[in-house]
């Protein structure tokens, strides 16, 4: 089991938001997780990622069957794990192609494997560019800084492509997206995905989801998952809105 | 006479030898003796001074220093006159500078633009004070890179001071780079004459020393001229670092940039004071001042003093300082990418300073202090 999270409450500012969440994911798998704002869909992620602000009060998580409460977010990072941001976060004076080595070396360094000289990794780098159409020109301006919407969420797409993570959480990565951006976003993911590795799409919308099909789509609300099922249930709460599963649940 | 020399001053006995050995012109010798005068008179400046308010030189003050025994020069009648236009007043360290200096001049030939830079360098000693003076001509029409460092492996005490005259039309970049020992005593000052039309870029960086202090004064003295007067300062340990700057509009249609920044770890401490006057008749004047501060530890303090007096109602200023640490968010971002929390703080903190660093165009310098500041944290956090 790639990831099994067990009953997990969590919260942020005494708030518990979380309220016992189950979810399993294997490798080769496309998880998508939906629901309405509010019910816990970026809390979710943020815990996963280990994000210092959020709490977990009880529950487990499993991550290749260690649990990954007990390592550090860099530590996650470097065991698999990577959260693409819903708001990527700007980095005034450090490049992009820097950040990126230094990130993708850390990486290689705890799997025992040879870290690129920069020449080296420039090489990487154009090649990884090319899933998310991204010209060269970007990697020496600083990360994300000046960048527009689509940009920021290209870059984070590139960012996966270069650490190439066993199992990637998607926080609302369509978020902000106009038509032909969300296309080169979607395709750069198809191409990530594989058999060795797990994506979980956190979302809002259905839309993402004609690009990248999801094998299971949860559906969250009130820090619960309410419903469970196939691609075809994104299709179903698109047609009618969050309210019906939300009486459902209840 | 006896209760002169109870009085005397670790430097009265090598300054009457630098004095007895001399050959130089009798203009420049009572320049020197005139300066000591002043020093013996006020001594090193104290905590009462209002610019010295945080800044205290007793550790200075209170060694037995060696004078390094300088290159008296045989002199001309216009090195006299520059060296006359040199504050000594300033302070006692600029009026011992111009006592015990050791001087040395730069001219940068008219109509002539250089394609190497010219590089000045100094080296502290143990227990040695060096009083370095360089006057710097950049002719008209002349275009050129001045690269000024100061290293020091040891508990050395340098006062220095350079003089800098861009003539008219003429463009200078200059880089300062100030990386001497974290046990060194650092005096200096730069004083720049701006002429008609004439660029000035100067970037300082200052990493080493016990206690350093960098004194400004840029002066446009014709119209449209424009100056760059950027730094970084990037202490640690029990550092202080100082830098008083005054940047004077005399006349109107000139700009002036001022971007300094500062990193503080550990219990360093540092002062930016800067002042920009636009005097009345600087109407058309463009003056910009940023100070920002970046502390790494909640045991570093900063006093920071952006000032402008502005004497004329037609000009376009601005002006400000921040004092700030590391943003969370952009922490998380770094470590979710797999930075262990050191190298992500220290790349954070390049990123803050990069932007000054990136001044630097000579790849060399820059790949240095690149590696330095990179790597400067390290070990502390």
């Amino acid at each position: 089991m790639l990831l099994e999270v067990k009953d997990l409450h969590a919260g942020i500012d005494g708030k518990e938001i979380l309220k016992g969440l189950n979810l399993r994911v294997q490798k080769g798998e496309v998880h998508a997780i939906m629901g309405p704002n509010g019910s816990g869909k970026s809390t979710l992620s943020k815990v996963l990622a280990g994000h210092p602000s959020y709490e977990v009060i009880s529950g487990e998580v499993l991550y290749e069957g260690k649990d990954l409460l007990e390592l550090d977010p860099d530590e996650r990072a470097r065991s698999g794990l990577f959260m693409a941001f819903q708001y990527p976060v700007e980095v005034p004076g450090v490049s992009n192609s820097q950040f990126l080595r230094l990130a993708y070396n850390e990486k290689m360094k705890h799997l025992g494997k040879e870290e690129l000289d920069p020449l080296e990794f420039n090489d990487y780098l154009k090649e990884k560019a090319k899933i998310v159409d991204m010209d060269p020109q970007f990697f020496k301006r600083s990360v994300n800084e000046g960048f527009s919407g689509g940009e920021k969420k290209r870059d984070e797409i590139l960012q996966m492509a270069v650490l190439e993570p066993t199992l990637a959480i998607l926080d609302e990565t369509d978020s902000g997206l106009d038509i032909d951006a969300l296309r080169i976003v979607a395709e750069g993911v198809n191409t990530l995905r594989s058999a060795d590795n797990g994506i979980i799409l956190v979302t809002h919308y259905q839309r993402l989801l004609n690009f990248i099909v999801p094998d299971y789509v949860h559906v969250l609300s009130d820090g619960r998952i309410v419903k469970e099922g196939g691609k075809e249930l994104a299709i179903e709460l698109e047609e009618k809105g969050y309210d019906w599963v939300k009486t459902a649940a209840r | 006479m006896a209760a002169q020399i109870v009085k005397e001053s670790v430097f009265a006995e090598d300054f009457r030898k630098l004095i007895a050995g001399s050959s130089e012109p009798a203009a420049l010798r009572k320049l020197r003796e005139e300066a000591f005068a002043y020093f013996e008179e006020n001594g090193f400046p104290t905590q009462r001074l209002e610019d010295w308010k945080y800044t205290n030189v007793t550790p200075i003050a209170k060694e037995n220093w060696r004078v390094a025994s300088p290159d008296t020069i045989s002199g001309e009648e216009k090195l006299t006159g520059l060296l006359g236009r040199f504050n000594f007043e300033r302070n006692g360290f600029t009026a011992l500078n111009q006592a015990l200096a050791n001087i040395s001049i730069v001219r940068i030939p008219k109509e002539t633009s250089l394609d190497q830079p010219i590089e000045i360098a100094f080296e502290g000693k143990e227990a040695i004070a060096t009083f370095p003076h360089v006057i710097v001509i950049a002719e008209a029409g002349s275009k050129a890179i001045l690269i000024e460092s100061y290293t020091s492996s040891a508990k050395s005490f340098t006062n220095a001071a350079v003089q800098i005259f861009v003539d008219d039309n003429a463009n200078l970049t200059h880089y300062r780079v100030q990386k001497e020992s974290a046990e060194a005593f650092h005096y200096g000052v730069t004083e720049t004459s701006m002429g008609r039309g004439s660029v000035y870029n100067a970037t300082s960086i200052n990493l080493g020393g016990a206690i350093s202090r960098h004194d400004i004064e840029l002066k446009f003295t014709a119209e449209g001229s424009e100056a760059w007067v950027d730094g970084l300062y990037m202490i640690n340990g029990t550092q202080h670092s100082d830098t008083h700057s005054i940047i004077d509009h005399t006349v109107p249609n000139c700009t002036s940039h001022q971007n300094y920044k500062g990193v503080l770890n550990d219990k360093s401490r540092a002062v930016f004071n800067g002042k920009v006057f636009v005097r009345e008749n600087a109407h058309g004047t463009d003056a910009q001042q940023s100070n920002k501060n970046l502390l790494l530890s909640n045991d570093a303090r900063v006093d920071t003093k952006p000032q402008l007096e502005i004497f004329n109602d037609d000009v376009k200023c601005a002006h400000g300082a921040t004092v700030g640490q590391l943003e969370e968010e952009e922490l998380f971002y770094l470590l979710t990418r797999g930075l262990p929390e050191t190298l992500a703080r220290n790349l954070l903190t390049y990123g803050f300073a990069e932007e000054i660093i990136t001044k630097i165009g000579i790849e060399k310098i820059k790949a240095e202090l690149d590696n330095a500041v990179l790597h400067r944290l390290a070990t502390v956090l």
